[in-house]
């Protein structure tokens, strides 16, 4: 199960991380997660929101460049060596990942980790094989 | 079709012959009642029985820019100002603006030679012309405007701005033709779609676009867009407007219409006039105008003339587009940029959007130059390193054109202006800096 991330992209000037969050505020989308990829002129925020087809709309019109990317959400254990073991299957499969990064659940044990891989499909099939809970966007949205 | 075949595909000889008398009588003309031109042409010896042929014409000196603002406002007009119905006048965004002014005759002229522009793009009584060149002062209005008239089109007088409406009136109307900057044509294709209206599915035929350059590929964007021919116009204040040479259906070259205007390339550094097919400066001498009729002004635009005949039929000799004009021209370390280059080389790169600005400045004792162009949703990405590759793809792209290595930056989309008439292209931040 993919869910949507949303990918924007900022030019680096001052204040323009603060206008999406303005956006997505006023428009009451929750940020689930997010990272923040960056160059010397320019970056590109990636964002797992409530409702990401909401979000998608209110930055286009705002006339942000937007794109939805399907990632993996991977819930792993809030303890040491709970990413590591994430890793460690994807690595015996030989995939290669392009990001990561990691959030908290709040009302559990775990952790959520989210990866873009080259082979969406592949790596649920590897991850689901290893008993990790790959999370779909209704989990997400009630998280 | 022509507007007047006996004049447009007149035989070269005859041609020939009929610029010649009409070069004399002008020269005589101008000799006699421009107290600038009569000086000259003493100050190098030359009287107006001297020009025996066509090739004489190289004994008479240069007219350019600056004379221009040293006869300001009407110190080279060749009639009395009672003659004069009309006056227009150039932006004059250095210095003071040139001022050309009409007789009756002059504003008829005016008004066949943009009646030929318009046919040569088959404009009929039938057409519907919507006019978005700026009305007044600026030539590109008014001088469209009288030779769509000429040919009993019907005028849709909307001068430059308001988007909306001009999208409105042209599904209203069905509008057929457009005559507007190459500019505008893209702004108002954007201004299109922002509205929800496919602009392909516009009547719009046939557009005519000029009063600054473009390269080949903006026309494919444009006609893509609009889904009509784009017909390259060209014209300036100091020659008439508008109506100086216009391409045909063929699109392979600007009919000048030489039998009123007449072109020669130069070499812009040393004068010497070169043979039809090489590259320099156009200059033009009016041959048939009465208030204000210039002798080999030079341009400023590069271009060539194009050898051979036009399967179109017309005798007109053709210039290749005006790509570049020698003040556009930069020197960055040492090595001449035309702008134009670097709008050909992101123009050919499917990422690249056409909309793009250059900024020259000076970093230490180097000039730097740096190129910003838009992110296009379709090649966006979320890694970086594909965004980067773009970057990097452009940077070599042109390194390999112009030889310089630019530093090349992704911007959000709609950051760089877009202006009503004319791009804004270049920045050049040096002339702001101390040296």
């Amino acid at each position: 199960m993919k869910i949507i991330q949303l990918s924007v992209f900022l030019e680096n000037t001052a204040g323009r991380l603060r206008e999406v969050t303005g956006i997505l505020s006023r428009a009451g989308i929750n940020i689930r997660a997010l990272s923040l990829a960056e160059t010397a002129d320019f970056g590109i925020l990636r964002l797992i929101v409530s409702d990401a087809k909401k979000a998608l709309e209110v930055l286009r019109t705002a006339n942000f460049t937007v794109r939805e990317t399907p990632i993996l959400a991977v819930e792993v254990p809030d303890q040491p060596g709970g990413l590591h073991g994430l890793l460690e299957a994807l690595a015996e499969a030989g995939m290669n990942i392009e990001y990561v990064y990691g959030f908290v659940e709040k009302r559990s044990d775990n952790a959520i980790i989210v990866i873009r891989v080259e082979e969406p499909d592949r790596a649920i099939a590897v991850l689901q094989a290893k008993g990790f809970t790959v999370l779909g966007n209704r989990e997400i949205g009630t998280l | 079709m022509y507007w007047n075949q006996q004049e447009e595909c007149m035989p070269v000889e005859l041609l020939r012959q009929r610029q010649l008398a009409r070069l004399q009588k002008t020269v005589a003309r101008v000799y006699e009642r421009v107290p600038f031109y009569r000086q000259r042409m003493d100050a190098v010896g030359v009287k107006p029985a001297d020009i025996r042929s066509l090739d004489d014409l190289r004994l008479l000196p240069f007219t350019t820019k600056n004379d221009m603002r040293e006869g300001y406002p009407f110190g080279l007009f060749a009639v009395p100002l009672d003659e004069v119905v009309r006056i227009h006048s150039s932006s004059g965004t250095t210095g003071k603006p040139v001022v050309a002014g009409y007789t009756r005759a002059d504003v008829a002229l005016w008004a066949n030679v943009m009646a030929r522009t318009f046919v040569c793009g088959e404009v009929t009584s039938r057409d519907i012309l919507q006019v978005a060149y700026g009305y007044g002062l600026f030539t590109g209005g008014l001088g469209a405007h009288y030779g769509a008239e000429l040919i009993g089109a019907t005028v849709i007088p909307m001068s430059g701005g308001n988007n909306k409406r001009q999208i409105m009136l042209m599904q209203d109307f069905g509008t057929t033709a457009l005559a507007c900057t190459p500019s505008y044509a893209l702004a108002l294709a954007e201004e299109a779609s922002a509205m929800g209206v496919n602009a392909r599915e516009l009547k719009l035929r046939v557009g005519f676009f000029g009063a600054e350059p473009w390269p080949e590929d903006m026309r494919k964007a444009i006609e893509q867009r609009l889904n009509l021919k784009a017909i390259d116009i060209y014209g300036l204040t100091e020659i008439i407007g508008p109506g100086v040479g216009s391409e045909c259906m063929e699109q392979n070259g600007l009919h000048l219409f030489e039998d009123h205007f007449f072109p020669e390339i130069i070499n812009p550094d040393t004068g010497e006039v070169l043979p039809d097919g090489e590259r320099g400066e156009l200059v033009f001498t009016c041959l048939t105008k009465e208030a204000f009729p210039l002798l080999r002004f030079r341009t400023r635009d590069i271009t060539r003339l194009i050898p051979g005949n036009c399967p179109c039929g017309r005798t007109f000799r053709r210039m290749e587009k005006v790509s570049d004009r020698t003040d556009d021209m930069l020197i960055i370390r040492g090595v001449n940029v035309f702008p134009s280059q670097i709008e050909t080389v992101l123009l050919t790169i499917e990422e690249a959007e056409p909309h793009f600005q250059i900024i020259v400045k000076r970093e230490g004792p180097l000039d730097e130059l740096e190129v910003l162009f838009e992110v296009d949703e379709r090649h966006f990405s979320d890694e970086v390193k594909v965004l980067q590759a773009i970057e990097q793809k452009v940077a070599r792209e042109i390194e390999s054109a112009i030889g310089l290595r630019a530093t090349v930056r992704l911007v959000e989309p709609k950051t760089i202006e877009r202006s009503m008439g004319k791009r804004k292209r270049v920045i050049d931040l040096r002339k702001e800096q101390k040296p």
